[in-house]
């Protein structure tokens, strides 16, 4: 779990040997410290992905990590809709990343471009993104 | 019903409650982040003096005062709507309503987004969010990384990651669009630059910024921006090459780099790819005020000040009876700044609710003075304008009032 975490830092105080505190996302357990944020609890296990963009699937992580962007909603307990980066991990905590939902204008999500790549070669016409 | 409930922990937050409750008020302060210090916590830079100004054991010093005075502040707190009563006003909130006589919002500020193709890829992030990570949250935002926007901000940033043992490939533009105009062109960059010199020990940033309002000569320094960037620690600093595109496909992989003219169109066949796992992107910041809005606060847009801010007046009233402001939601500076406005803010509040008298008015008085004084001295300074702007929103309060009697 502490792959990513500054444990001792040149000007800040080190971490030293904060409480450690166990929950889940979708499904699979990690350890997080106290004081964490789902999102940084998840990103100190390596995980960036949150959620998927409910109509094409896209992968999405955190972008503000202060509260302003909700681009990296979870459901927490069951309920959906928690700002991960704002949200403090607790004991038991069961986290669930955002999922594809249904769309009823584009039934053919596959269709739908994946990366950047793919919407400027199939969507992106005569050099106009809005096109 | 409090006497005041303050919306924001941050500095200006923070030194209005304790103003407050130095002269006894009932307050209650709100926050929606964790913890209570606002961007304060993430701050970490070293002082001209070579002092190291430590975001955390400043928010600590505040948030001790407060507690010596029983302040009660909740965090986890998100404030979504607000209503004017007969009495006041009704802050409504995740965990419930909260009625108080007067208000104070010191939301401060956000980001505005500097959009590249291939931005929503897992590994992308604005600056502010990696120093968050970084400096509060204490994890690292991958193994190497890069910045797309050069200005104050994002440089002060670049530096703490490189302090936490973070590595930057560099520092580059943001794509050219319609939304990047001023970010992607590199005169309006190197204008800017010349504020960062006392971060980057670059001779020629320095050099830079001593004909920092001659634009002969800044185009001459875009024009013979050496070709491999102004060093900043290990990292360079371009100001002709650009971040046209993001690449990955579950996260990012990898960015195109391009070089730019001295008018930032990008230099056709000068493209090359970069290996990095994240990018931060930094488009400054702009005061957060949707909550005044919302109560039915007049705006106006002042660019000096970041955007769109509630007009006010020099001792934080807005024209809305019993609304106060504070903080970057009244214009972009340093945290400092934040912090006297706080305090003269909670000096306002409380002669709003004693019946203005000759002790508090003397006290807002000294107040002004020092966000003055503190505002002459910043090391931090986002906008060369700020007192002009400033001056200019204080006389639009002015004018609304004589229109008004
Ligand atoms: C990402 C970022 C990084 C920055 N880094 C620096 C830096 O390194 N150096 C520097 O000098 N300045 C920096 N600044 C500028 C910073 O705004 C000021 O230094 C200072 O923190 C402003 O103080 P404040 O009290 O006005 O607002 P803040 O410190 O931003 O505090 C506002 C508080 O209000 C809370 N809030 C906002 N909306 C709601 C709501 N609806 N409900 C409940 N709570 C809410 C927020 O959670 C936050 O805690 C940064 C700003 C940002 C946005
Ligand atoms: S990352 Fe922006 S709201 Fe969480």
């Amino acid at each position: 779990m502490n792959k990513n975490r500054i444990m001792d830092h040149p000007v800040l105080e080190s971490l030293g040997n904060p409480k450690k505190i166990t929950f889940t996302f979708d499904g699979k357990k990690y350890e997080g410290f106290e004081g964490d944020t789902i999102a940084s609890a998840l990103l100190a296990n390596g995980i960036r992905k949150l959620r998927v963009q409910e109509a094409t699937g896209n992968p999405r992580s955190i972008y503000c990590n202060i509260g302003h962007c909700f681009e990296c909603r979870v459901a927490v307990n069951g309920k959906q809709g928690y700002r991960a980066c704002v949200t403090l991990i607790e004991e038991n905590m069961a986290v669930d990343s955002g999922q594809v939902l249904p769309h009823p204008l584009h039934p053919d999500v596959e269709d739908l471009p994946k990366t950047y790549a793919d919407y400027a070669k199939n969507y992106k016409k005569g050099g106009n993104p809005n096109a | 019903m409090h006497d005041v409930v303050i919306i924001g922990a941050g500095p200006a937050g923070l030194s209005a409650a304790i103003s407050c409750r130095e002269l006894d008020l009932d307050v209650l302060v709100v926050d929606e982040f964790p913890k209570p210090g606002g961007r304060l916590l993430g701050q970490l830079h070293q002082e001209p003096s070579g002092e190291w100004w430590n975001g955390i054991l400043e928010t600590k010093k505040l948030v001790d005062r407060a507690a010596e005075l029983d302040t009660r502040i909740e965090c986890g707190v998100s404030v979504h709507h607000i209503e004017k009563t007969e009495t006041g006003f009704n802050t409504h909130t995740n965990q419930g309503i909260f009625p108080s006589e007067n208000l104070l919002i010191a939301t401060g500020a956000a980001e505005s987004p500097a959009p590249i193709p291939g931005w929503t890829l897992p590994g992308v992030m604005s600056i502010g969010a990696a120093q968050v990570m970084t400096n509060v949250h204490r994890v690292r935002v991958g193994n190497k990384g890069i910045v797309a926007g050069v200005n104050v901000l994002s440089a002060a940033i670049a530096i703490e990651l490189q302090l936490a043992g973070v590595e930057l490939h560099s520092m580059v533009l943001p794509a050219k669009n319609a939304v990047n105009k001023h970010h992607a062109n590199p005169k309006a960059v190197m204008e800017g630059l010349v504020r960062v010199a006392h971060l980057a020990p670059s001779p020629f940033i320095r050099f830079g910024s001593k004909f920092a309002n001659n634009p002969l000569v800044r185009d001459i320094a875009v024009k013979f921006f050496p070709k491999g960037g102004v060093k900043m620690g290990d990292m360079p600093i371009h100001v002709r090459k650009s971040m046209i595109q993001i690449n990955g496909t579950d996260k990012v992989e990898s960015v195109t780099l391009a070089n730019l003219t001295t008018d930032g169109e990008v230099i056709p066949g000068s493209e090359e790819i970069v290996e990095v796992d994240f990018v931060c992107i930094a488009g400054g910041l702009y005061p957060l005020a949707e909550l005044a809005a919302v109560i039915g606060c007049p705006f106006q847009y002042v660019e000096e000040l970041g955007g769109h801010v509630p007009v006010h007046n020099e001792q934080m009233e807005t024209p809305v009876d019993g609304l106060f402001v504070a903080g970057n939601i009244t214009g972009i500076e340093s945290s400092k700044v934040a912090k006297d406005q706080g305090t003269l803010a909670g000096i306002s509040i409380a002669n709003r609710k004693y019946g203005k008298n000759a002790d508090l008015e003397f006290s807002i008085i000294e107040a002004k003075k020092q966000v003055h004084r503190t505002r002459d001295n910043a090391s931090i300074q986002f906008h060369p304008g700020i007192r002009e702007g400033r001056q200019r929103i204080h006389q639009t309060y002015i004018a609304q009032e004589q229109a008004n009697n």
